[in-house]
């Protein structure tokens, strides 16, 4: 029985989670969403995810074996970012508008800045206001949904900028039968999606209540103190969807529970202070990518309280004879 | 009260209705001189001695030390370095056992009469922190004026997933804890003894009350099932509500905190004068064919252990001294149980199997599981850019190498390893500018 014994440092157990596992749940979490789109815009919702993804895939690819890194496609990440570009743009983009979208994503936001965790902005919603302000005209081409206006594909306006008397009802502002980007206008589906990721304990209540919640309620004081107003505002746009699956985004957002309430009254705050009295219509995304800006300073603000800690200068004196509970 | 974070382990407390066996035959026992925190002992025997149960192999040498007896009878073969877990080097005493077990005659109860004399008599049983920690008791009975005692609390915690040695003292041996707490009373003055047991263990928390039972100094305190109670400072707090401060004992508090075994065994050797010479230890682990708790000599070599527990089942990839989170592991079976040993778990390759470590994805999951609330990636990033101020001002000393951040990681970061390497850097850099 002379065989070789690993030697490694404790803990010896894993927990399951792996960013593969969490990824995955993300990316189940964005079905409903899909599906939706699908069934409101028609299949060219699934053509133009597929060429996100594929794109956003590839990026990643070929940037990590140009550099010679180990490539990281198995942690399924760039999916992720592929479907959430995708989510971002109306299902008319050409498709060569939508790869550009992909190589600022992955090559410019994630990958030049060291890969993932190390972006401080969101690979998605960067790439979405780069792509805006390039192609304006196809980037705020919306569509209202196919299967709604007679099969065809009609130019309309977002329900954020819609005259009054065209504006959807609430109820269909929930079901997504609305002109908007081809992930970003069912609510209801995506908050399917954002309670499957809450109960996997992917995300945190925090971020999607304070940044939906602030919206909601400034909207409901600067309209005239009306809910059906308020609700209007929640519900249109890309909030949803921003609040759920792109504000939380790991690494561009502050670890602790106070640190996520003040990134997302912040979000909330800057979207419809946007939205209101802005040039834009919608504000979602730069309020996201600034808060991501300002997110370290957020971090070393809402750090957690460490437990008995005494001042640095107190600490060096009698911290020799630590008897903490530890191994020989 | 707010509670400190941890994280949900798996129990995997599979043994703990198997009472323990005893296991008395070996082929060799070794008795390495470090078996606690602190000093080596010095070995009074040569080869050639004839040793039995209980004789004095080891002296105690210096003030953070403890005394290491034989647990078997039979004759000193050799005194040679030993490698140990940790990678030092210590002297080992082998002793060839003779199969007889007969008890040292020279063995009689101590005297005690006063505090001073009992805790000489702890001082000289050899007894040392059994939950795994290895502080030696006596001197943490040390606390100079015994009035600044309020509370004591005897932690039956046991929260390291697999272990189970503690859940039978709890069941076994209540009449030594019983007897032990009145010693506590008796001479440390004790006005508060806390008795705590986390909610996984029901039989043991009606045992606990059985023996609290009619005196309303003692308590029994219900944890909740997450790791890592038994770690002295969540203990205390969850426990009394009080924070120890950092760089501070538990006394500076008035808390005095022994593992629930340790009190057994003082009651145990007051009454036989026996020193600490055998140990429950649990034997488990997916390569083990039979788990079971054993009553194991100290000595006894890993080999004959797991031999004893039908060896394994398959071939085992990693072989632990205590649980899965705070375990260390061992290079080779030829390494004995020592007194601080409260389990052995041989892993099987799949369990074994090492992790790559990924990219950071700053999920922030490390830091929201830690009991004392640190930043183990600004702790790891510190460390990385050698700037000890920083280390020092985000408290770093606090760790208390739970494993929790590491056990969380979806990236699988050796985090609690670069906690480990930041406090030795710091402790080093304090001690160069003190």
């Amino acid at each position: 029985m002379n065989q070789k014994l690993q030697i490694t440092v404790s803990p010896h157990i894993r927990s399951s989670v792996t960013t593969g596992s969490i990824m995955l749940d993300v990316i189940i979490a964005l079905c409903p969403a899909l599906a939706a789109s699908v069934w409101l815009f028609g299949p060219r919702a699934l053509y133009i995810t597929a060429i996100c993804v594929l794109s956003c895939i590839l990026c990643e690819l070929a940037f990590e074996l140009i550099t010679r890194r180990t490539p990281t496609i198995g942690d399924l990440s760039a999916i992720v970012t592929g479907m959430l570009l995708a989510f971002n743009l109306p299902v008319t983009i050409p498709e060569w508008q939508a790869v550009i979208g992909s190589i600022v994503a992955i090559v410019v936001v994630k990958q030049l800045f060291g890969g993932i965790g190390c972006n401080f902005a969101n690979p998605a919603i960067t790439a979405r206001i780069v792509l805006l302000l390039s192609f304006s005209g196809t980037m705020t081409n919306w569509t209202k949904p196919a299967g709604f206006s007679g099969g065809e594909l009609v130019s309309s306006a977002t329900p954020l900028v819609a005259e009054p008397g065209a504006a959807p009802s609430l109820y269909d502002l929930f079901l997504g039968k609305h002109g908007g980007c081809l992930g970003e206008t069912c609510a209801l589906a995506l908050l399917i999606g954002g309670v499957y990721l809450l109960i996997r304990k992917v995300i945190t209540w925090q971020t999607p209540v304070a940044f939906i919640g602030t919206v909601f309620l400034i909207s409901f004081f600067a309209g005239d103190c009306s809910a059906p107003a308020a609700l209007y505002q929640i519900l249109s746009g890309g909030l949803m969807l921003g609040a759920f699956f792109m504000a939380t985004d790991y690494a561009t957002s502050p670890p602790t529970a106070a640190g996520k309430l003040v990134f997302g009254i912040g979000c909330g705050l800057i979207t419809a202070a946007i939205r209101l009295w802005g040039t834009y219509p919608e504000g979602v995304s730069f309020a996201i990518l600034f808060m991501n800006i300002l997110t370290p300073y957020i971090t070393k603000l809402c750090a957690r309280k460490v437990f008995g800690a005494v001042p640095a200068k107190k600490a060096g004196a009698g911290s020799a004879k630590e008897r903490s509970r530890q191994s020989i | 009260m707010k509670r400190m974070k941890g994280v949900k382990v798996p129990h995997m407390k599979s043994t703990g209705d198997s009472i323990p066996a005893r296991m008395t035959d070996l082929d060799i026992a070794v008795y390495p001189m470090v078996q606690h925190i602190g000093t080596p002992c010095k070995p009074v025997c040569r080869p050639g001695d004839p040793v039995y149960v209980g004789t004095l192999l080891g002296q105690k040498n210096g003030g953070l030390s403890s005394p290491i007896y034989s647990g078997v009878s039979g004759t000193v073969n050799k005194i040679e370095d030993i490698l140990l877990s940790d990678g030092r080097y210590a002297p080992a005493v082998y002793v060839l056992p003779d199969g007889k077990m007969t008890p040292d005659p020279t063995i009689a109860p101590p005297t005690v009469t006063d505090l001073q004399g009992f805790i000489h008599a702890v001082e000289d049983s050899g007894i040392v922190g059994l939950g795994g920690a290895g502080f030696p008791t006596g001197v943490k009975l040390h606390v100079g004026d015994s009035s600044r005692i309020q509370e004591i609390i005897i932690n039956g915690a046991e929260c390291e997933p697999y272990i189970t040695s503690d859940t039978r003292t709890m069941l076994d041996r209540g009449q030594d804890m019983q007897e032990g707490i009145r010693l506590l009373q008796k001479y440390l003055g004790a006005k508060k003894i806390i008795i705590a047991v986390e909610k996984n263990k029901p039989t043991c928390i009606r045992a606990m009350r059985s023996i609290a039972g009619g005196d309303d100094t003692v308590s029994v305190k219900v944890l909740p099932s997450v790791y890592p109670q038994g770690a002295e400072k969540v203990l205390i707090y969850h426990t009394t509500g009080k924070v120890v401060p950092e760089g501070g004992l538990p006394i500076d508090v008035g808390v005095i905190v022994l593992n629930c075994t340790t009190l057994a065994e003082i009651a145990r050797y007051i009454r036989t004068g026996m020193p600490l010479v055998e140990k429950c230890v649990t034997v488990d682990g997916s390569a083990v064919a039979s788990p079971m708790n054993v009553i194991v000599p100290i000595g006894a070599t890993l080999e004959a252990v797991f031999n004893f527990c039908g060896a394994f089942k398959a071939q085992p990839g990693k072989v632990l001294y205590g649980g899965p989170m705070m375990g260390v592991s061992v290079p080779e079976l030829s390494m004995p149980v020592l007194k601080q040993t409260n389990a052995l778990l041989a892993l099987d390759a799949k369990d074994a199997a090492p992790v790559d470590a990924a990219n950071c994805i700053r999920c922030g999951r490390c830091t929201n599981v830690c009991p004392v609330g640190l930043a183990p990636v600004s702790i790891a990033a510190a460390y990385g850019s050698g700037s000890m101020e920083t280390l020092q001002k985000i408290h770093t000393n606090l760790c208390m190498e739970c494993g929790c951040c590491s056990y969380v990681c979806p990236a699988k970061r050796p985090l609690v390893q670069q906690n480990k390497l930041a406090k030795a850097a710091l402790a080093a850099w304090l001690k160069s500018n003190r």
